[in-house]
């Protein structure tokens, strides 16, 4: 279970913004199209960032705490799966509080 | 180059997205520094667990030194330029109508 350990601290991140979809109606997931069309130039961007850190040697991570599924440069297909959740909860958090607040985002 | 000036080139860049390039002007809008705060704390949160439990491990001669619940604080901004570049990217294809609705809070069928 010890390797699942990156994988919980996602879950955890998820189990944190998921529930306002239904509970908020915040429609992130409806908009689906758009949601995947911002998700993947910012897997590119970090994606392309984690690669250049992992060479230059910024950081390691540790093969007992992760799936120790390896892409193609020593990235952890846990860093990957990071770069889609981070994001999505992002956005649930920007469009949870616009369903609060009503405050303009510039895209009305 | 560190990861100190590879966080700050970061948010360099996502600034340069959001101000510049798509235009979204996310950093000037209350609902961005109302949102931001939030996302913040989760990020201290799942930051401190895989830095506090060294599931990931940063070497001390690429990093200030600084830290912030175990986390350097370059993860900080680090975090900072993939929420804005996410929200400027969400936002400005909602801008080109790019599923613009159902608006957040709307309980309507999809339009489009």
């Amino acid at each position: 279970m010890r390797h699942l350990a990156y994988l919980f601290v996602l879950v955890g991140c998820l189990a944190a913004a998921l529930w306002l979809e239904p509970v908020l109606a915040v429609n992130v997931f409806r908009r689906w199209r758009r949601l995947l069309l911002t998700l993947l130039p910012v897997l590119a961007v970090f994606v392309v960032w984690d690669l250049f850190a992992i060479a230059a040697g910024h950081w390691t991570f540790d093969p007992a705490q992760t799936t120790g599924v390896l892409l193609p440069g020593g990235l952890p297909l846990d860093e990957v799966l990071f770069f889609l959740v981070v994001p999505v909860c992002a956005i649930l958090g920007l469009e949870a509080v616009r369903a609060v607040l009503r405050l303009p985002a510039g895209d009305e | 180059m560190s990861y100190t000036g590879a966080a700050l080139l970061g948010v360099a860049g996502a600034l340069a997205v959001d101000l510049a390039l798509l235009r979204t002007r996310l950093v000037t809008r209350a609902v961005f520094w109302a949102t931001y705060p939030i996302v913040v704390v989760f990020q201290l949160l799942s930051n401190g667990v895989l830095t506090g439990r060294r599931i990931v491990v940063y070497d001390p001669a690429a990093i200030i030194g600084w830290r912030i619940a175990y986390a350097p604080v370059e993860d900080l901004l680090f975090g900072f330029a993939m929420v804005l570049l996410t929200l400027s990217i969400w936002i400005w294809l909602g801008r080109r109508g790019v599923q613009r609705t159902p608006v957040a809070g709307e309980g309507s069928r999809p339009r489009d």
